[in-house]
C-alpha cells in the first residue's frame, strides 16, 4: 500500500477539480483534500500542494458531465455548500460515478451519493431564495446595490438570473459573509471585493449613499406589503415557513419586525 | 413624483385589490429582448409572503376604485362609503418599474373599478400595459383584468401586451348574479373571454406557420369565483368552473372564500368566518377533475350537491363507490390507481415504475409515500395481510377519521395540502 497523501488546493472550484485530476492521474491514495488556509497535516500522511490548472480542471469537469449532467451540477452545487469535509465526499462520489457504466444509474441508497444529492438540493434551495429575496437599493451613482449573507456560496449560481433579468441597469450583489460581490456594468458580470464602511442592511437609519427617492420607494413597498394582508386569514406559522426569520433583516418589508 | 400623494393612493388601491386571490406569475416565458428590463420565468417567483402565507409576486392594485356599479359583494361598490382614489397611467408605470428594478416583484396585476364605461376603463388598463412594453421595454409579467362589457377591439389589444387576462365571474350562478350584481349581465363576462380565447387559438395556429408571430396572452386566461356569498351549492360552483374550463380554455379557475366586507342583508354578515375549508375542498375537486380523470358528475350531482367537509372529495367518492374496490396495486391501470384514496398522482407514477421490478407489498408502498391509513381499505398488494372485514362506508370513514385527528377536524389553514 502506498502512503496516503493530503492534497492542498487554493479553495477555488477549479483548484478542487485540479486536485481530483492529480489524484486520478498519479493514482494517489488520497487521505484528504483541503483548502490551503485551513489545511492541517495529518500525522501519517504527506502533504502535496496542487496548483490550479484550468485545463486539467476542465478535463475533470467534462469527464463528469459526460457521465451525467445531473452529476456535474450536483458536484458544483455541493462544492459551494462549503460544508466541512465536502471535498473528500465529492472525491468519493466522483470515484463511484466514474466506475458506473452510465451515470444515470447511480445508486441513491449509497450514503455518499445520497449525501451529495441532498447537499446539492439545499444549495439549490438557497439559490432560489436569494433570487427571490435580494432587495436592491439605488445608490447615488446609479448602481442597484444589495447585501446578502447566504448560508452557502451561491453568488456564482445566481449571477445568470440577475444578468438576464436586469440587463439595462448596473447592479452589485455583495456577500457580506464571504466578502466578495458580483458587479454588472451593463456589459459583463465580474467579481469584486469592496471595503464597505457600513453594511447597508435595510436599517431604519438612512444612509446618504443612496438616491433620495430610495427610501420613498421602500416606504411604498412596505405599505404595499402591509396592505396585502387579509386579517381574517392570518397564519403566522405558514408565513415563517416560507420566509425564515434569518432572512428578515435584508427584506425592507420586514424592517419593523426585526 | 409626489410621494405622499402616491402613498395615499397606493394604500387605498392595494387594499381594494387584495381580495383577488389569483396572484400566479407563472406560465409565461417572455425573454428579455434587446437588453431591456426583465423577463417572465416559467415557474414564477415568490418574492415575499403575506401574513396568511400567500405568495407575493406581483404588484396587485386597482387603477381606480371609483365605480359606477353596485355589486353587493364588492368593497368598491358605488354605495359603499370608502375613500376613493385613482392612479394616473404614468404613476402605475413608474411604480411597477421601480418595484421591479429593486427585485420586489415579478410584475404587475392591474384591475380596476369601472369608471364612466367599461371601454373607457379597459382602454386605460391597456395603455398602462402598452407603455410598459413599448416605452419602458419591460418584459416582466403583466396580468390585466378584462373589464366585463369591454369591446372586442380593446380585448384584442390587451392580449398583445399582457401575459394573462382574466375576468372574474365572481358569482357562479346566473340567479346569484341578478341578485348581487344587478348592473351586470352574464354576457358581459363571457364576451371578453370568448374574444380572448379566439385570439389565443388564432395566434397559436399562426405561430405554427410563421415563427415570428407575436405572442398573444401567453399565460392564457383565468377567472375567480367567490365562495359562500350567494348561497350557491358546491355543485353550482364546480359545474360553472367546468363550463369555463371547457368553453374558454381557462388556465385556472380560482375559488375565493368570501370575506365579508359590507353590511348587506343579501350577504353573510361582517365577522362571519371565511369558509376556508370549503375553499380547499373546491380546489381539491378542481384537481381531481383536471389531473385525476374524474368527471364532474361523479363527484357532485343532484343526490350529492355539496362536498363533504370532514373528508376530501376523493375519499368521499370512494366511500360512495365501494363496489370499485379493492383495487390490486400490482395489476390495476393508472386510471384506477389514481382513484385509490391516499394515493396521489406522484405515487401512481412511482408504483407503475417500481412494480416492473417486483411485486409491491405494504413496505414498498409506504416508502413510495402512499398514505396507508387511508389506502389500506381500498386496495390489495403482495401481502396476505389486508383488510378482509366487510366494512361499510360509515365504518371505514369512522376508522380513517379516528386515526387522523386534527388533520381533518380542524383544517383552518389557507393553503392546505391538496392530496397525498
Ligand atoms: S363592477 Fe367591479 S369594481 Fe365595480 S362594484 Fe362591481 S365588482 Fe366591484
Amino acid at each position: 500500500m502506498n502512503a496516503s497523501t493530503t492534497l492542498v488546493y487554493d479553495g477555488s472550484f477549479n483548484g478542487f477539480l485540479t486536485a481530483v485530476f492529480v489524484a486520478f492521474d498519479e493514482k494517489i491514495n488520497v487521505a484528504d483534500i483541503q483548502k490551503n488556509n485551513q489545511s492541517q497535516s495529518g500525522l501519517f500522511s504527506e502533504t502535496e500542494t496542487v496548483f490550479t490548472h484550468v485545463d486539467k480542471a476542465k478535463r475533470v469537469w467534462n469527464g463528469i458531465r459526460n457521465k451525467s449532467h445531473n452529476a456535474i451540477s450536483n458536484v458544483y452545487f455541493a462544492f459551494l455548500s462549503e460544508a466541512e469535509g465536502v471535498e473528500m465526499m465529492l472525491y468519493t462520489y466522483i470515484q463511484k460515478l466514474m466506475r458506473t457504466k452510465n451515470g444515470k444509474y447511480l445508486d441513491y441508497s449509497d450514503s455518499t451519493v445520497l449525501y451529495i444529492a441532498q447537499l446539492a438540493k439545499k444549495v439549490g434551495r438557497e439559490k432560489h431564495r436569494m433570487e427571490a429575496f435580494v432587495r436592491f437599493q439605488l445608490t447615488k451613482d446609479e448602481i442597484y446595490f444589495a447585501n446578502i449573507e447566504p448560508d452557502f456560496d451561491v453568488l456564482p449560481l445566481i449571477s445568470k438570473h440577475f444578468r438576464d433579468r436586469y440587463a439595462d441597469q448596473k447592479w452589485l450583489i455583495y456577500d457580506i459573509k464571504r466578502k466578495y460581490g458580483i458587479y454588472y456594468d451593463l456589459n459583463h458580470v465580474e467579481m469584486v471585493s469592496l471595503n464597505l464602511k457600513d453594511i447597508h442592511h435595510n436599517k431604519t437609519v438612512k444612509s446618504d449613499a443612496f438616491d433620495t427617492e430610495e427610501y420613498e420607494y421602500q416606504t411604498l413597498w412596505n405599505d404595499y406589503f402591509k396592505s396585502t394582508n387579509i386579517a381574517s386569514r392570518i397564519n403566522p406559522k405558514l408565513h415563517t415557513q416560507h420566509v425564515p426569520k434569518r432572512y428578515w433583516k435584508y427584506l425592507s418589508e420586514k424592517k419593523e419586525a426585526v | 413624483m409626489n410621494f405622499d400623494r402616491i402613498r395615499e393612493k397606493l394604500n387605498i388601491l392595494a387594499d381594494a385589490a387584495k381580495y383577488d386571490v389569483s396572484c400566479a406569475s407563472s406560465g409565461s416565458d417572455r425573454t428579455n429582448k434587446g437588453k431591456g428590463l426583465g423577463n417572465a420565468s416559467k415557474m414564477g417567483i415568490c418574492h415575499s409572503y403575506t401574513a396568511d402565507g400567500r405568495c407575493v409576486s406581483l404588484l396587485k392594485i386597482l387603477l381606480t376604485n371609483h365605480c359606477i356599479f353596485d355589486c353587493a359583494y364588492c368593497v368598491t361598490r358605488k354605495s359603499n362609503d370608502v375613500p376613493r382614489a385613482a392612479f394616473k397611467v404614468q404613476e402605475v408605470v413608474d411604480l411597477t418599474i421601480n418595484f421591479y428594478r429593486r427585485n420586489y416583484i415579478e410584475g404587475l396585476f392591474l384591475s380596476s373599478g369601472i369608471f364612466k364605461s367599461p371601454d373607457h376603463t379597459m382602454e386605460r388598463l391597456v395603455s398602462v400595459a402598452k407603455k410598459l412594453r413599448e416605452e419602458e421595454n419591460f418584459n416582466g409579467y403583466i396580468h390585466l383584468k378584462s373589464i366585463p362589457g369591454a369591446s372586442d377591439e380593446l380585448m384584442y389589444e390587451a392580449g398583445l401586451y399582457a401575459d394573462r387576462l382574466s375576468v372574474n365571474i365572481e358569482v357562479p350562478t346566473i340567479s346569484g348574479l341578478k341578485l348581487l350584481a344587478p348592473d351586470k349581465k352574464h354576457e358581459d363576462f363571457t364576451k371578453p373571454m370568448e374574444k380572448v380565447r379566439n385570439e389565443i387559438v388564432r395566434y397559436t395556429s399562426e405561430r405554427k406557420i410563421i415563427k415570428s408571430t407575436p405572442k398573444y396572452a401567453p399565460a392564457g386566461q383565468s377567472t375567480q369565483m367567490i365562495v359562500g356569498a350567494s348561497g350557491e351549492s358546491d355543485k353550482d360552483i364546480m359545474y360553472s368552473a367546468t363550463y369555463y374550463y371547457k368553453t374558454f380554455n381557462m388556465k385556472r379557475v380560482y375559488y375565493s372564500g368570501y370575506v365579508p366586507v359590507t353590511h348587506d342583508s343579501r350577504l353573510p354578515a361582517i365577522g362571519s368566518q371565511v369558509p376556508m375549508l370549503r375553499e380547499n375542498r373546491l380546489y381539491q375537486t378542481d384537481w381531481l377533475l383536471r389531473f385525476y380523470g374524474f368527471s364532474i358528475g361523479e363527484i357532485l350531482n343532484n343526490q350529492h350537491p355539496n362536498l363533504d367537509m370532514d373528508v376530501d372529495p376523493k375519499l368521499s367518492w370512494a366511500l360512495r363507490n365501494l363496489h370499485h374496490f379493492p383495487v390490486d396495486v400490482n395489476t390495476a391501470d393508472k386510471r384506477l390507481l389514481a382513484r385509490i384514496p391516499g394515493i396521489g398522482m406522484r405515487s401512481v407514477d412511482k408504483i407503475v415504475k417500481a412494480r416492473k421490478f417486483r411485486k409491491l407489498n405494504w413496505d414498498h408502498l409506504k416508502k413510495i409515500g402512499v398514505a396507508l391509513n387511508r389506502a389500506q381499505y381500498f386496495m390489495v398488494c403482495d401481502s396476505r395481510h389486508w383488510e378482509r372485514r366487510d366494512l361499510d362506508a360509515d365504518k371505514i370513514k369512522g376508522m380513517i377519521l379516528q386515526h387522523s385527528t386534527g388533520k381533518y377536524r380542524n383544517q383552518h389553514s389557507t393553503q392546505l395540502s391538496l392530496f397525498n
